[in-house]
Formats: structure tokens, sequence, C-alpha cells
């Protein structure tokens, strides 16, 4: 049962992406995005992590994603992206990502050892989380309230429009 | 139960799909998203070590790199929407000022 959902879960999120590479329109890419990171959110919640799996389709399926679908709103290309001229940067590009994956694997290789163990089967609760957040976690926590607010500020102050023109 | 190298290797599928989309597409804000695939790539090596080395530590992590994508959405975003009011266009190949 557990495969059998790994699997779906897995096929949705790769096609998903997959549809976003071969898609041009911007408004399907993002809701393409939005069901990947649905099903990625269902994957952390198969790992035993349920906090960061509801984190995870709160803030990126939810928040993350619709600002992108504002922000493509608002810009609303009328004729759309016209297709790409340079064909050789797709051939780099597909060259690139295979050393990549090569160069990935080669790495990784050592650490399948320690993943294939059997590993922690308990459930991380929330209540842990917090505890380790609010205890050795905590100077990181504070700097990274500081960081929201001074994106948010930024983010403001970036946007808007001059008051004298 | 799940072996964790199963999620390892969808990690770097998706790592892979990330890159590659963003070298194909030529638009900023599907560039941009390329890049949360990569993030969220990431995040799921940083859950599945969590789970195979019983540990807490790597799911905190996540939750800061969730916090951190947030607000580098917003600053991001910001930034292609005045790039998009100065010159009316978010192709990538048009984002040539600094080109000699």
């Amino acid at each position: 049962m557990a495969h059998f959902l790994f699997f779906l879960l897995a096929i949705v999120c790769v096609g998903a992406v997959v549809g976003m590479i071969f898609s041009r329109n911007q408004a399907y890419n993002a809701l393409l995005l939005v069901l990947a990171f649905a099903a990625l959110g269902g994957i952390f919640g198969l790992l035993s992590a349920p906090f960061i799996a509801v984190v995870q389709i709160i803030i990126y399926a939810g928040a993350i994603m619709v600002l992108f679908i504002f922000v493509i709103m608002m810009i609303n290309l009328r004729e759309g992206i016209p297709p790409e001229k340079k064909k050789w940067t797709i051939y780099l590009s597909a060259v690139l990502a295979f050393i990549l994956i090569v160069e990935l694997i080669l790495a990784a290789r050592g650490s399948f050892q320690a993943l294939t163990g059997p590993g922690g089967e308990e459930i991380a609760s929330p209540k842990a989380l917090g505890k380790l957040l609010f205890t050795e976690y905590l100077y990181p926590f504070e700097i990274t309230s500081i960081l929201i607010i001074a994106a948010l500020v930024g983010a403001i102050i970036l946007v808007k429009k001059k008051e004298e023109e | 139960m799940i072996p964790g190298s199963y999620f390892f290797i969808l990690s770097v599928i998706l790592f892979i799909l990330g890159v590659i989309a963003f070298f194909v597409k030529r638009d900023l804000i599907t560039q941009f998203l390329s890049i949360e695939v990569m993030l969220n790539a990431g995040n799921l090596a940083f859950i599945a070590f969590a789970r195979a080395l019983n540990s807490l530590h790597g799911q905190v992590i996540v939750f800061f790199i969730i916090t951190v994508a947030a607000a580098e959405a917003a600053v991001g975003l910001a930034i292609i929407l005045l790039i998009f009011r100065q010159k009316k266009t978010i192709k990538s190949e048009d984002m040539n000022l600094m080109k000699g």
C-alpha cells in the first residue's frame, strides 16, 4: 500500500514538472507546480514528517504559488511566449543535465548505504519538532523572522510606484 | 516500508528536471518556478536522510528552507515585476543591459 502510494505520488510529481517543461502557458506552469508540490507534501507525509507535509501544502502549494499566480495575472502577456529560436541551448542543457546526473549519482553512491538501512519508524511529532525549534534552533528561528520582515519591506519598497511622477 | 534510497532517487530526478527547465525555458517566471523545484528536491533529500538517520534536525532545516524560499519568492517576484514595468518583457534574452 505504501509502495503504491509512493509511486503514484512520485509519478504525479515528476509528470507535473515534465509538463511544466513542455507547456508554454505560464499560468498552466504555475498550476502544474501546485500539483507537484501537493504531491511532494504527500511524499513528506510518507516519510513520517506530518508537520513538514502540512507546512509544504499550506505554504508552498498555497501561499507561494498564489503569489506567483498573482504576478502572472499582473504581467498578463497578450501574445504569449514565442517559441525558442536557439535550438542549441536545448541540446547544451541536455548534455549538462546528463553530466550533472552522473555527478550526483557518483557523489551520492556512498550515502546509499546509509539510506538502505531500516531507519526510524516512529512518527516525528510536531511536539518534538517544536521543542527542538524553540530550544536548540532558537537563534536561527529569530533570525528567520528578521529575514521575513526584511523581505517584506524590501518587496514593498521595490514595487512601490513613485508618488511624485 | 519504503527504502530511503527511493526518495533520494526521486529527489535527484526532481533536481535534474529543475535544472533542465531552468535552461530550456526563456521567461523569467518559469525559470523562477524551476528554482523552486530545485529547492523542493533539496527538501526531499533532507527529509529522506532525516528519516534514515532517525534524527529530527533534517526536518528543522527543511522548515527553515521553506521560510527562506517564501522570502526569496517575495523579493524575486518584486524584481520581476519591476523589470516588466521598465522593459515590457520578461524574456530572459532581453535582459542584455550588461552585454558588452
